[in-house]
């Protein structure tokens, strides 16, 4: 049998490699999933990682990769601050949903009105929504200890049930023949999150994407709150000493988190997206979970996982319209990532040794 | 149809069939937390529950098949949450975000080809004696065996955690595991036997859903109920009785919303849906005050050299 030593620190060059070996893992098994399914496993691997990028149609999946990479990293960059801190968002699907109805809920009272702050303000309406929805377990948490866990979770069920009254109801598109969901907000120009390079995919959500990574990367490494994060999630009792104020933490940690939920899903209900649906929400705020553990929950990583999750998504689509392969198949993909990654990061921690004989 | 026109006891009768998946999941929930650890992953765990069990009753014409299978599922699912929690000493929290999305794409895909199918008829046990009693009877009396089942696991539970000296050691692990692996018991091998509980009763309460209480398969059909019996052991204080009394309570919020959307009130169907987990935030943020209830060690990673 193996046993477990503990490293007296965590191995650097395991940090850096177990999400490769995650990533490796999860593709035998997840062939050996598809070999099941009556798939090819090497084309269905190669049709996911592949083709999105260097087939002959990548041109017009390429795109892509930046306009479903940009909600994933935005918002896995938020949860990771949290994450680090101990504080666990799981809402963000909520925050996501709120920060997409106040953001197309302003465009939609200026309508049909042509000004360039009608957008600038959506954005600020959008982070908004978000925030306050986030709000709501930050300060039941400061204020009476209530898990934010479960609170940010069921959030999200009550978040989904107003977005289906938004669109059956107030957002409704008056001129839509009775259809549930409001009028496109990429036929307003003044609303529209629109390609910033035609064709490119390039819309304002990547670059705040790209911001939020800068800015978590300089508070993370530079900056006192930052240090006071990491500090609080790897020795809560130091934090304490320290002079940490849990309590400001908790609410800096969810508020940014929700705020940027909520841009995100301004982002997409401005841009690809363009209404607001019953449906408008497909599940960006869970994978971002996957993406920020993936990432190791520093701003860099979760950059290049948001890229490799952005891809499974474009990939998984190809599969399932080339292959039938079907969509319940990329979501279990999804999820065996997470689990292979917090199983071989053991290896971080731990030292595997052969056991020793028990005594008595 | 008018409020008036809702008949109070099918409403408790169906009363009893809401609560007893949340009070399925949230007793093995009990017994897991009981033990020191934190599995987050009831949703996923339920859900797979759900499919099993559907399909092999389906598939085989038993019903009693079916939650057998489900409760294998439910376990099977929470086998992986334990190795990467015990062995692997993986995060809980994140371990059981992991194993709730992973039951969710795990349940979708194994699910195909079964919606819109019928599952075989559950049978309905009426007590002799006792399913006569005016009011009474017909609301407690004449269930199907799953509700009673459901209950005698409630009670057991309550009696080996209070009388036995496994409950006893069960508690010991939970509330300091230094001390209880100090004291020669097998931390690990207890809590993987836990969360193997939690799983199987996960499942079961995910079969009463899709076979009995709705009873068809959708994707996602659980619903958040697994987080809601999650809630529900934080509202009990880790009291057997009082996830009983929960269960109730949350079961009552949800039929009578149900019933409220079909008499056509005034509020909108978004809004009375809503109203279940609203109530379960309210009630954390009563509950939450008093945590004296909470095992000690609960979600600490145990690892001998420590």
């Amino acid at each position: 049998m193996l046993r477990l030593e503990k490293r007296p620190q965590p191995s650097q060059a395991w940090t850096y490699a177990t999400p490769l070996l995650a990533v490796i893992l999860t593709m035998l098994a997840g062939g050996a999933l598809f070999a099941f399914l009556g798939k090819d496993p090497l084309e269905a691997i190669r049709t996911i990682f592949w083709d999105p990028l260097f087939s002959e149609f990548a041109f017009y999946y390429r795109p892509q990769l930046l306009v479903k990479g940009a909600p994933l990293v935005l918002i896995a960059i938020g949860l990771s601050l949290g994450f680090r801190a101990g504080i666990w968002n799981i809402g963000a699907e909520g925050q996501y949903i709120m920060g997409a109805i106040c953001g197309a809920g302003v465009a939609l009272a200026f309508y049909p009105l042509e000004a360039w702050w009608i957008f600038p303000l959506m954005v600020v309406a959008g982070a908004f929504g978000g925030l306050i929805w986030a709000m709501i377990p930050a300060v039941l948490k400061v204020r009476f200890g209530t898990n934010e866990i479960l609170v940010s979770l069921m959030l999200v069920y009550v978040a989904e049930q107003f977005l289906a009254s938004m669109s059956l109801g107030l957002l409704k598109n008056p001129q839509g023949y009775g259809f549930p969901g409001s009028r496109n907000l990429q036929q307003y120009d003044s609303a529209h999150n629109a390609d910033l390079i035609d064709g490119s995919g390039m819309h304002w959500g990547v670059v705040a994407a790209l911001i939020a990574v800068i800015f978590a990367y300089i508070l993370l490494k530079r900056h006192l709150l930052g240090f006071h994060i990491r500090l609080t999630g790897e020795a809560p009792r130091a934090a304490r000493f320290a002079g940490v104020n849990p309590s400001r933490l908790i609410l800096f940690c969810l508020g940014t988190s929700g705020a940027l939920a909520g841009l995100a899903g301004l982002f997409e209900v401005a841009g690809p997206s363009g209404q607001i649906t019953i449906d408008f929400n497909v599940g960006y705020g869970f994978t971002a979970i996957i993406v920020a553990f993936l990432g190791r929950l520093h701003p860099v990583g979760i950059l290049m996982a948001g890229a490799l999750m952005a891809l499974t998504y474009i990939g998984g689509d190809i599969a399932q319209s080339k292959m039938g392969l079907p969509s319940a198949a990329i979501q279990l993909f999804q999820g065996m990532l997470l689990f292979f990654l917090l199983a071989v990061d053991v290896l971080t921690n731990f030292r595997i040794k052969p056991a020793k004989k028990e005594v008595a | 149809m008018e409020i008036s026109s809702i008949n109070p006891i099918l409403l408790l009768a169906s009363l009893i069939v809401a609560a007893t998946p949340l009070l399925l999941a949230a007793i093995g929930e009990l017994v897991v937390e009981k033990s020191g650890v934190l599995n987050l992953g009831v949703e996923g765990m339920m859900i797979t529950g759900a499919i099993c069990g559907f399909a092999i009753s389906v598939n085989t014409g038993s019903p009693v098949l079916g939650l057998l299978a489900a409760a294998v599922g439910g376990a099977t699912l929470s086998l992986l949450f334990a190795v990467l929690t015990q062995f692997a000493l993986a995060n809980q929290v994140a371990s059981g975000l992991a194993l709730t999305l992973f039951g969710l794409g795990l349940s979708a895909l194994l699910g195909q080809g079964y919606q819109g199918v019928k599952p075989p008829a559950f049978p309905h046990v009426d007590l002799p004696i006792l399913s006569k009693i005016p009011v009474l009877g017909p609301i407690l009396f004449t269930q199907d065996f799953v509700v009673y089942l459901a209950f005698f696991l409630t009670l057991g539970t309550w009696a080996v955690l209070k009388y036995t000296r496994a409950g006893l050691i069960l508690r010991a692990v939970g509330e300091n595991h230094d001390a209880a692996h100090a004291l020669g018991y097998k931390v690990v091998r207890i809590r993987v036997m836990a969360i193997l509980f939690g799983g199987a009763c996960a499942g079961l309460g995910g079969a009463y859903i899709s076979l009995i209480r709705v009873p068809q398969w959708t994707e996602g059909m659980t619903a958040g109920i697994g987080w809601i019996a999650l809630a529900l052991v934080v509202f009990a204080s880790w009291k057997p009785w009082r996830v009983l009394l929960g269960a109730c309570l949350f079961g009552g919020v949800n039929v009578l919303q149900l019933n409220l959307q079909a008499a056509g009130v005034a509020i909108p169907v978004e809004y009375l849906a809503m109203s279940p987990y609203l109530i379960t935030i309210l009630v954390l943020v009563i509950m939450s005050a008093d945590r004296s209830g909470a095992p000690a060690s609960l979600g600490r990673s145990f690892h001998a050299s420590n």
